[in-house]
This record gives structure tokens, sequence and C-alpha cells, in this order.
């Protein structure tokens, strides 16, 4: 049976990975999973400097989902490269995808540039879809027209194949993906979180220090599905199909759709084999079906 | 991986209502019960899958040799309310110990331990595993709970809020008025009462060893939801946080800015 799939250039053992912000660098669950068995392992978010996140609470359940507004906490790219990155060197068998974030077309660059030499970033996800920060992110990604020109900007430095995030937050997310085909794109990658909010009516303040936050969890699933079926039926590059995917069955459901491959997130936080059981449950739903390859699945 | 932590399906042996709304839980949890030191917590999940994370709920005693877990807690919001339902014999999935607890081999001879509200129970089983002369003052808004069995570790100062018991007030009222002072504090409790410890531990020359709270995901230290403002930069983030679930719960007053 195979089940790897290939993603601009890059062969993936299996379909599934995690996905970005959900995992850290991948070690912070060594200890409850084996990261070995993930077809990538997309890293948190990086900027060019650390950046500092949100103030806390940071976090809020929802039925069937959660907010959060972390703000792209992390130590940024020097110590990135020099201890995380190393770190992942020891899964020989599974590709890393480095999400990469900035609040300015130059900072997204200097990541992008400082990625091109390291032999452990297989691939590049560019994060142009976070609802948490005011700068950049979200800001890159709800127009098309900023869409296109921060793919191309990428492109011509990037010695890697690049994804790029996209945002639900938009009318039309087939639009967002076709200026990242457009741009250069080598795969895109959806859905990033919904913008959401929760009010603690006992403090009759919101719940979150931020105000808003991202919506994720399986509450998110069949919009995450409609817009990978959409998109990937709007665009030639691959599609990466996220979106509250917490089974094997959830996962099929995007696969079905037409994803090249799916990401897990919010599960991670309730199980953390979740996705092992994402990668053994798909392979015993192709034997029940009689399917010997994974791109037998799309519709 | 011999040493993979894992999940455990934890057996529910009883569980009792203490006082109004705060639950008095024991579980069957060999494998967490076998490393759960003072000060650790647990993640412990939802039967019902649309509440998705797990909730941190810290130990109040543990047995390694029955294998034994007592939790207790408040009930809260609704998944508290989904555990506080489980009877004898039913299952509850949990994950832990996590996080590092409270210094039990700290070179001091005495030890103020300071809990208020819902802080109270996981210095139960730390005044069980500290052996030195222990001081314990319990801050209450009203009706008292685990105070006769934290009352065998040491002598017991009691502050309610509404002066039912003990001194009039908080657990700095109760200290004051009957002069405590130790080599070190250890606390839990909520955020004002353990910024007042600080305080009095810089006054009175204690260091303060204090468990902090903060809304958590993954409990495991991935997500970066729980920080918490630290005084230096922290070698690992890089910036000047601290994970509560990871670096803590349990920090030296002076590594944190409350």
């Amino acid at each position: 049976m195979n089940l790897s799939v290939n993603i601009a250039g890059v062969t993936l053992k299996n379909p599934v990975m995690s996905a970005s912000g959900t995992f850290g660098s991948g070690h912070e669950f060594a200890d409850w999973m084996d990261p070995g068995k993930l077809g990538a392992i997309v890293t948190k978010g990086v900027s060019a400097v650390p950046w500092e996140g949100n103030p806390t609470p940071r976090v809020a359940e929802t039925p069937s989902g959660m907010l959060n507004a972390i703000g792209l906490q992390n130590p940024g790219i020097d110590v990135f490269v020099n201890r995380d990155l190393k770190e992942l060197e020891k899964y020989t068998d599974t590709k890393v995808i480095v999400n990469v974030c900035g609040k300015t077309a130059e900072d997204y660059i200097k990541v992008v540039e400082r990625l091109s030499d390291e032999p452990r970033a297989d691939l590049l996800e560019i994060n142009i879809s976070c609802p948490n920060v005011k700068e950049g992110g979200i800001a890159f990604g709800q127009n098309a027209d900023s869409v296109f020109a921060i793919t191309k900007k990428l492109k011509s430095v990037s010695k890697k194949p690049v994804i790029m995030k996209l945002s639900p937050n938009v009318t039309d997310i087939t639009e967002m993906a076709r200026a990242a085909e457009a741009g250069g794109a080598d795969a895109v990658s959806l859905i990033n979180t919904l913008t959401g909010m929760k009010i603690d009516i006992e403090r009759r303040r919101p719940l979150l220090a931020n105000m808003t936050g991202g919506l994720s969890g399986p509450a998110i699933r069949p919009v995450a599905v409609r817009m990978v079926w959409q998109t990937v039926r709007a665009v030639k590059i691959p599609v990466i199909g996220m979106g509250g995917i917490a089974s094997a069955e959830d996962a099929l459901e995007f696969l079905l759709a037409g994803a090249s491959a799916v990401a897990v997130g919010t599960a991670n936080f309730n199980d953390p084999l979740t996705m092992e059981k994402v990668v053994s449950g798909i392979e015993k739903y192709m034997e029940r079906h009689g399917l010997d390859d994974v791109s037998m699945l799309r519709l | 991986m011999a040493d993979k932590r894992t999940q455990e399906k934890a057996w529910v042996i009883n569980q009792t209502e203490m006082i109004p709304g705060i639950m008095d839980l024991l579980i069957k949890a060999p494998k967490t019960a076998a490393s759960a030191a003072p000060g650790q917590f647990i993640s412990v999940y939802c039967a019902d899958k649309s509440r998705l994370l797990p909730r941190p709920i810290s130990i109040c005693d543990a047995d390694k040799y029955t294998g034994a877990l007592r939790l207790v807690y408040r009930v809260g919001g609704a998944g508290t309310e989904e555990f506080s339902k489980l009877g004898p014999g039913e299952t509850i999935r949990i994950q832990g110990p996590l996080g590092n607890g409270f210094p039990l081999d700290a070179d001091i001879q005495s030890v103020l331990i300071v809990g208020g509200g819902i802080g109270i129970p996981p210095l139960l089983y730390l005044a069980k595993n500290l052996n030195m002369k222990k001081t314990l003052v319990m801050g209450y808004p009203s009706v008292t709970y685990l105070d006769e069995e934290l009352a065998q570790y040491g002598d017991l100062f009691i502050a309610t809020e509404d002066g039912s018991r003990g001194t009039k007030g908080n657990v700095i009222n109760a200290m004051e008025e009957n002069g405590l002072t130790a080599d070190a504090i250890m606390a839990c409790g909520p955020l004002p009462m353990l910024k007042a410890l600080k305080q009095y531990g810089e006054a009175h020359s204690m260091s303060v060893i204090i468990s902090m709270e903060e809304r958590m995901a993954c409990g495991i230290g991935a997500c970066l939801a729980c920080v918490c403002k630290s005084t230096e930069k922290d070698p690992y983030l890089n910036i000047s946080k601290k994970r509560v679930c990871l670096e803590g719960p349990v920090f030296d007053a002076r590594e944190v800015e409350l």
C-alpha cells in the first residue's frame, strides 16, 4: 500500500502532518508520541526576531473548538535554526515544514533567506493568515493583490518550495489561492483559524486578553472541507487541508475533497496520539476499500 | 521508547463532595501515581468530545504503592461538572504528572505552607512530603476544607473572609496577627495572595516559592497558551516569559513578575 504523497517535489511517506502552532517543534510531543511517524512535522511560526506574543488569557474553550490568541510568540529564527532544526535532524524519515511569520515583507524575506540553505527545512509554509497579530500575518492574506505580491517576493528569494497558508476570513478563498498560484506558490494550505470571540458574562468582558482569537477544532471542520473542495477545483498546485481533523475519518473527508495532504492541529491538545491514529486509520480505510495508493482517494 | 510517558485510563475509586462545590475524587492511576511529586498536576480529559481541552488539576495526594491519586477540585464549569458526576468503577482519561513541583530538598529548616481557596489541595501532598518544621496558613471564603488533614502536619492557622473561623480576613492577616515567619514560604492560591506573599517574603527576608495558574491548552509546553512574565529572559523561549505548564507551575517568586 502506498501512503506517500508528493508536495512540490518533496515526498512525504504519508499525508499526515502537524498543523503549525499546535505541535511546537515536535520535540515537545516526543515524550507522548513518535513524531517520526508523521509524513511531515510543521513547526510553530518563526519570525526574524523573537516575538513576545499576546497577554494572557490566550485560550478559551468553545463548543467543539477553542479560541486562541497566542500572538505567534516564538524565540526567533536564530534560536530556531540552531536548536529546533538541529533537534529535528533525528527524524530522518519525516519531512520538516517550517512555518514562517513576519510583520513586513522584509521580515518574511529575512527568515526565508536564512532557511534557504538549511538542509533540514524541506519546505516553507508562509503564514499570511494569523488573525491574532495586528501587523503582518493576516494583512497579507486578505487581499488577492497582497497575496500575489508577497508570494512572488518570497518565491524570488526562496530556494525551498513555498506553501502559502490561507485565511478563511475572506469572501472567496479560491481567489486567494489563485493569487498565490499566480505568484508562484508551490502549494497552498488551508484553513487557518476563523476569527471568533467569547465573552465572560460574569466578569462582563471578553475572555481573551486579545478580545478576539482564532477558532479551531471540529467546530470549523465543515467550513474547512468546503473551502478545500472549492480550492482544489480552482488551482493546479497541491492543497494541504486542515481544520478540525481529530480522526482518520475526518482526515479522509479532506483527502476525498482533493487535499494532497492533511494537517492535525487542535486535536493534538486533546490526545497527543491523534496523528498516529490518523495514519493507521487511513491505512485501514484504504485496505477496506481496496485502494492501494492514497492518491486514489481523491473524488 | 521505554521512558515514553503515556496517558492513562484511571478508575474512579470514590468521589464525595467535601463542601459545596469542592469535590474529593480518588482514582486508581498507578502509572501517574508512581512518579507524582507535590506541586505537579495532571491533565484530565472530558468524556464529552465537544469539550476538547484537558482540565489541569493539581495532585492533592498520591500513593505509589496503591496507585491511588487524589484530586480535590472546584466545580467551575461544564468540564468539572462532568467530572463531579463520576462514581466508583467509572473511568477517566488523564495525562501526567505534569510540570515541576515544589523543591523538597531545599536547604531550609522551617517553612510556612500557605494556601488560598482552591490553591489549598496540592499543599496537603506537599505538607506530607516536606521533612522540616512546618507551619500551615490556609485562607477560605467561609467554609473550610482539608483543614483537619492539614493540621496533622504542623501548626495550622486559618483565615476566613467572613471571620467564621480563625482570623477574619486573608492569609496575610493571619500571618501578621500571629507573627509567622520561617526560612521559606511555599504557596498556592489566587494571584493577589501570591503577590502579597512575595512582598511579605521580601519584608521578612524569606524565600517565596509559589505555584502559578493560567489558562492552558496542551499542558505539555507546545501551545504557549499558559505563559507568565519572568524577570529574566527564559533560555528556552528566548523572551521574558515562562510556561506555567512546563517551567512551572512552581516558581521561585523572584523568577516571575506577578
